[in-house]
C-alpha cells in the first residue's frame, strides 16, 4: 500500500491559549510518498517530529492541516481502528493481563460483521503470525514473563495479525540492550520482507535507521532535511544538518575558504574544488575521508591514536576545525605515516563536503556534480522524489531563541539544569564567530514562533 | 590488637556490598573504627583521596558494638592520623554535617563509644519511633481483643465494675445464648442481606462513575465533589434527612395521609401511587429498599476516590493501542479497564464486604435506636445491633460472643474473598 503525505501539519497550542508564541509546531508541511512495500526509517534528533508524524499517519493524532492518503483513499479523518494500520508503541503497550495468545488474539476479536473470523481461523492466524515472529513457544505466558525483545516480537506480531495496510514502529528498539537490538532489528528486516507490509519506523539511531531501511527520511524540528537511501544519504548530504547527523564516528567540521578553485583550511590549501565561486564555506571530512600521506596538503596536531585492530583512528586538533578534535580512520598499515606530533594527509574528493555558510546548502564541486545527479536520477528510477529542504534552516532561529529565552527565563526549579542542557545540545556550527546578522535578522519576526525543542519533545509523546 | 583474623579476613575479603552499609553518610566515622586500621577500607586510594571508596562491613560494625567499651583496642595512630588529615583535607565537606567534624576531632576513646552509642541507637531506633503508636494500639485495641476473648467465655460479667466469674466456667454458653437469641436470625438474615444486595451495585456504580469521570474534563471538579459529599456528612444526619425524604405522616392507617416527603411527592407527580417507605405499617422490604439506597449512596466516594486513583494511573498507551486494535468502548472497558482495575476492585469489594457485615448507624440514622418502623422495633436489626442490644442490658459475655462470632464470619467472607481475587485479580 502506497502511503502519502501531502502538507502534513501538526501544531500543538500553547497551554495559555493567549500567548501564541507558545504553540509548538510539530511537523512543518511534511510532503513524502511511500512506495508500496517499502520499510521506511523516519530518522531524526528527539523533538523533530518523527513520533508525531507517525502518531498522524496512525490516526491516533489528528493532523492540524495537510492530507494522507493510503494508496488512493484519503484516510485523514478516518479513526485509527478503519485505517487498517498495525502500531508497535516504543513501550509495546502489551495488555499486562492477558497471555501472549490472548494479547495477538485481542485485534481479530475486536473484527466485526463479515470480517469476524470463527474461532478456529483466529487461532489458525494467531499462530501463523506468531510462528513468523518466532514466539509461538511462549503463547501461555503472560508479557511480564518475556524478555525485552520476545516482547518486542508480540507486540509486532498483535500489529500483524489483522493484516494491516501499513505497518507502523514507533522506536521499537528502543527499550532493547545493544545485542539484542541487532538482531531485532535483522528480524524486523525479515517479517517486514516475508509480509512485503509497507512499513514506517521511527528511530533517533541512525545506525539502525541505515542499516535496515529502504528509505531514510531524515527530519530536523517538523521538516524534512533529505530522502534517499541511505548510502546516498550518507554520501551527498544535502546540508550541513543531515551530514553531520549521518555517521559514527561523526564528521569533521571545519571553517574554510574557497579561492581560485582551491579549498583553504587556514594557510593551506588542501583540496582542488573546481566549479566552486570564490567564499568562506564550511567543510566536512568523513572519517575516512583522510589518506596518511607524508607529503599531505593538511596537517595535523596528533593527540593520540586509537588502535581499532583492522584500522586506526588518529585523533588530532586543527585550528580550523568546529569540533574540539579531528578524528580520522586510517587503514593499520598506515600507521607508519604517522610519527611525530604533525600527522599529514591527503583528502578523497567525495568524502569532502562543502556548504553554504549562511544557508548551510551543500555546495558540489567537481566529480560530486555528476554523482549528485546520476543520484537523483536514479531516485526518479525508484519512484521516489528527491525531497530536500530548500531555504533557511530553522535552526539558527531556534538557537537564538533558545539563547533568549534562557536569558529571559533564569528562575524555574530545573533552570540550571535546562541551561546546562541546552548548551550541550547546542550544535557546534552556531560556537562558532559565522552566524550570519543577515539572516539573523530576517526572520527575527519567524524565530517567535519557533518551538523551543525539550518542550516539543514532550508534546509529541 | 583483640580482632580476630576472621574480620580482618572479612574485611579485606568481601567486595563492597553497597546495599548492605548501616553507615550511610558515616563513612568517615566509620574509616576511623579500630578494625580498619589492619584492613584495607580505602579501596587503593590515597587519603588525599578523601572519599572513602568502602565501607566496613556490617559484621565488623556489630561486632564493635558488642564490645565491652573500656575494651575497645586502641587504633594503630598512623592510620588514625591518616584519617584525621583525610577528613580535614576534605574541604568541601557538606556544610550539613558540623557536629560530624567535631566528633572526628574529639580523641579516639569518645569516638569509640559514640559509635558504640549511635550503632545501638540505629539498630532500636525504629521501635523508639514506634513507641508511641505501640502504646496506644496496645491499651486500646489489643487489650480489648483480649479481653473480648475472654469475657466471651465469662459469666455475670459486668463492665463497670470487672465482677465476672472464672473464665471457661461457662464454657461456650454465651455463644448458644447468642445462637438461640430470638432476634439473631433475623440480625443475620439483614445483615447478611444488605451487605450482598448492597456491595455489587455500589461497586458498580462507583466503577461506572469513575470511568465517566475520568473521562469528561467539562465540569469533572464540580461532580467530583458532589459525589465525595457524603463521605464528609454525618451518617445520623444523612439518616435524618433520608427520613424526612421517605416520610409521610398519617393519623391513622384508615385515614388517607395528609403530607408526603420528596419521594413520595416526586412519585405522586408522575402519577404513581405513594409508598408507605418507613412509617407505621411500611412493609419490610419497603425499608429494605430504603436503606438498601442509603447504603450504596453513602458507600460510594470511597469507591470512587480509589476507583478513580487506579484508573489515572492506568498507562494510557493501552487504550490506544485498543483503539488501533478496533476494540469498541464496551471491549475496552470489559477486556482493558476491568483487569487492570482488578486489584482495586478487589480492594473495594473486600472492605465493602467488610463494612457492610457492621452496618448498624444507617439503621440508626433513618430509624431510631428501635431499628424497625414503629410497631416493628427490631425488625431491621443487625449483627452490631444485636451486640449493642446485649450491651445495654448488661449481658457482656454474650456481647462479646456475637463479636467473635461476628468477626468469624467477616474472617470467612475475606478469606473467600482474597482466595477468588487470587485467582481472577491481574496484579
Amino acid at each position: 500500500m502506497k502511503v502519502v503525505l501531502e502538507h502534513l501539519t501538526k501544531i500543538f497550542p500553547s497551554r495559555n491559549k493567549k500567548d501564541k508564541n507558545a504553540e509548538v509546531i510539530a511537523v512543518n508541511d511534511f510532503n513524502l510518498e511511500i512506495p508500496d512495500g517499502k520499510l521506511i526509517g523516519l530518522l531524526g534528533p528527539s523533538g523533530c517530529g518523527k513520533s508525531t508524524t507517525l502518531f498522524m499517519i496512525s490516526g491516533l493524532q489528528a493532523p492540524t492541516g495537510g492530507k494522507i492518503y493510503f494508496g488512493d483513499d484519503d484516510v485523514t479523518k478516518l479513526a485509527p481502528e478503519n485505517r487498517g494500520i498495525g502500531l508497535v508503541f516504543q513501550n509495546y503497550a502489551l495488555y499486562p493481563h492477558m497471555t501472549v495468545q490472548q494479547n495477538i488474539l485481542f485485534p481479530l476479536q475486536n473484527l466485526k460483521g463479515e470480517n469476524r473470523l470463527s474461532k478456529e481461523e483466529m487461532l489458525n492466524r494467531a499462530n501463523e503470525v506468531a510462528k513468523l515472529v518466532q514466539i509461538d513457544e511462549y503463547m501461555n505466558r503472560k508479557p511480564s514473563e518475556l524478555s525485552g525483545g520476545q516482547q518486542q516480537r508480540v507486540a509486532i506480531a498483535r500489529a500483524l495479525v489483522k493484516m494491516p495496510r501499513v505497518l507502523l514502529l514507533d522506536e521499537p528498539l528502543s527499550n532493547l540492550d545493544a545485542r539484542l537490538r541487532l538482531q531485532t532489528r535483522e528480524e524486523i528486516r525479515r517479517i517486514q520482507r516475508d509480509t512485503g507490509i509497507t512499513t514506517i519506523f521511527v528511530t533517533h539511531d541512525q545506525e539502525e535507521a541505515m542499516s535496515i531501511s529502504d528509505f531514510i527520511v531524515v527530519m530536523k524540528l517538523g521538516v524534512i532535511m533529505q530522502t534517499g537511501k541511505p548510502q546516498w544519504v550518507y554520501d551527498d548530504p544535502a546540508n550541513l544538518f543531515v551530514a553531520k547527523f549521518l555517521g559514527a564516528p561523526p564528521i569533521n567540521m571545519f571553517t574554510g575558504k574557497v579561492q581560485d578553485g582551491v579549498l583553504y583550511l587556514g594557510e593551506e590549501g588542501v583540496l582542488e574544488v573546481p566549479g566552486v565561486e570564490d567564499q568562506e564555506v564550511f567543510v566536512g571530512i568523513r572519517p575516512e575521508g583522510f589518506i596518511s600521506n607524508p607529503e599531505g596538503r593538511l596537517s595535523c596536531k596528533v593527540t593520540g591514536i586509537d588502535v581499532m585492530g583492522r584500522d586506526i583512528s588518529v585523533v588530532s586538533k586543527h585550528e580550523n576545525s568546529i569540533n574540539p578534535l579531528v578524528r580520522s580512520i586510517i587503514s593499520a598499515d598506515e600507521i607508519k605515516n604517522v610519527s611525530g606530533e604533525i600527522a599529514r594527509f591527503d583528502l578523497k574528493p567525495h568524502k569532502v563536503f562543502l556548504f553554504h555558510k549562511d544557508t548551510e546548502a551543500r555546495i558540489h564541486f567537481g566529480d560530486q556534480i555528476a554523482a549528485h545527479e546520476e543520484m537523483v536520477a536514479a531516485m526518479a528510477a525508484e519512484g521516489q522524489g528527491y525531497v530536500v529542504h530548500e531555504g533557511p534552516l530553522p535552526r539558527e532561529q531556534d538557537d537564538k531563541e533558545k539563547e533568549n529565552r534562557a536569558s529571559e527565563q533564569p528562575k524555574g526549579p530545573f533552570a540550571k539544569l535546562k541551561s546546562r542542557l541546552g548548551k550541550k545540545n547546542k550544535p557546534a556550527a552556531a560556537e562558532a564567530p559565522a552566524a550570519p546578522e543577515a539572516s539573523a535578522e530576517a526572520p527575527a519576526e519567524k524565530a517567535e514562533d519557533a518551538p523551543v525543542p525539550e518542550e516539543r519533545d514532550g508534546e509529541t509523546k | 590488637m583483640r580482632m580476630s583474623d576472621e574480620f580482618t579476613l572479612k574485611i579485606s575479603g568481601t567486595p563492597k556490598p553497597e546495599g548492605e552499609s548501616v553507615y550511610l553518610g558515616n563513612a568517615a566515622m566509620a574509616g576511623e573504627h579500630p578494625s580498619s586500621a589492619s584492613a584495607p577500607v580505602y579501596l587503593g586510594k590515597t587519603p588525599e583521596g578523601a572519599e572513602p571508596v568502602a565501607e566496613p562491613s556490617p559484621a565488623v560494625l556489630a561486632s564493635a558494638a558488642e564490645m565491652p567499651e573500656e575494651e575497645a583496642p586502641v587504633a594503630e595512630p598512623a592510620a588514625a592520623e591518616a584519617v584525621y588529615s583525610a577528613a580535614e583535607t576534605e574541604g568541601g565537606a557538606p556544610e550539613g554535617a558540623p557536629d560530624k567534624k567535631k566528633k572526628e576531632k574529639t580523641p579516639l576513646s569518645k569516638m569509640e563509644k559514640k559509635i558504640l552509642w549511635k550503632d545501638r541507637f540505629n539498630r532500636y531506633k525504629a521501635w523508639l519511633y514506634l513507641l508511641p503508636a505501640l502504646v496506644i494500639l496496645a491499651v486500646f485495641t489489643v487489650w480489648p481483643i483480649i479481653n473480648t476473648l475472654r469475657i466471651a467465655f465469662l459469666e455475670n460479667y459486668s463492665g463497670l465494675a470487672s465482677i465476672g466469674g472464672e473464665t471457661f466456667a461457662v464454657g461456650f454458653r454465651n455463644f448458644e445464648n447468642v445462637v438461640h437469641f430470638p432476634s439473631f436470625l433475623t440480625c443475620l438474615g439483614n445483615t447478611m442481606l444488605l451487605t450482598v444486595i448492597t456491595v455489587p451495585i455500589s461497586t458498580m456504580l462507583a466503577l461506572l462513575i469513575a470511568v465517566g469521570l475520568n473521562s469528561i474534563k467539562f465540569l469533572r471538579r464540580i461532580f467530583q465533589t458532589i459525589f465525595f459529599l457524603p463521605y464528609v456528612t454525618n451518617a445520623i444526619a444523612i439518616g435524618m434527612v433520608f427520613m424526612a425524604m421517605f416520610n409521610m405522616i398519617m393519623v391513622s392507617p384508615t385515614v388517607p395521609p395528609h403530607s408526603y416527603g420528596l419521594i413520595n411527592t416526586i412519585i405522586r407527580a408522575f402519577g404513581g401511587k405513594e409508598i408507605n417507605w418507613v412509617n407505621a405499617g411500611s412493609s419490610y422490604w419497603a425499608n429494605m429498599a430504603v436503606l438498601i439506597i442509603y447504603i450504596v449512596w453513602n458507600a460510594l466516594p470511597f469507591k470512587i476516590l480509589v476507583l478513580l486513583g487506579g484508573l489515572q494511573s492506568v498507562n494510557k498507551q493501552y487504550y490506544e493501542a485498543a483503539r488501533v486494535d478496533g476494540a469498541s468502548r464496551f471491549r475496552i472497558f470489559w477486556r482493558i479497564t476491568v483487569p487492570l482495575l482488578s486489584p482495586m476492585i478487589a480492594y473495594v469489594v473486600i472492605t465493602g464486604f467488610i463494612g457492610g457485615f457492621k452496618e448498624y448507624t444507617s439503621i440508626v440514622g433513618i430509624f431510631g435506636e428501635t431499628m424497625g418502623p414503629a410497631g416493628a422495633d427490631g425488625r431491621l436489626n443487625t449483627m452490631v445491633g444485636l451486640i449493642y442490644d446485649s450491651l445495654e442490658d448488661d449481658f457482656m459475655g454474650m456481647a462479646s460472643a456475637a463479636s467473635l462470632i461476628l468477626f468469624l464470619i467477616i474472617f470467612a467472607v475475606t478469606m473467600v474473598n482474597l482466595y477468588v481475587s487470587k485467582k481472577k485479580v491481574h496484579y
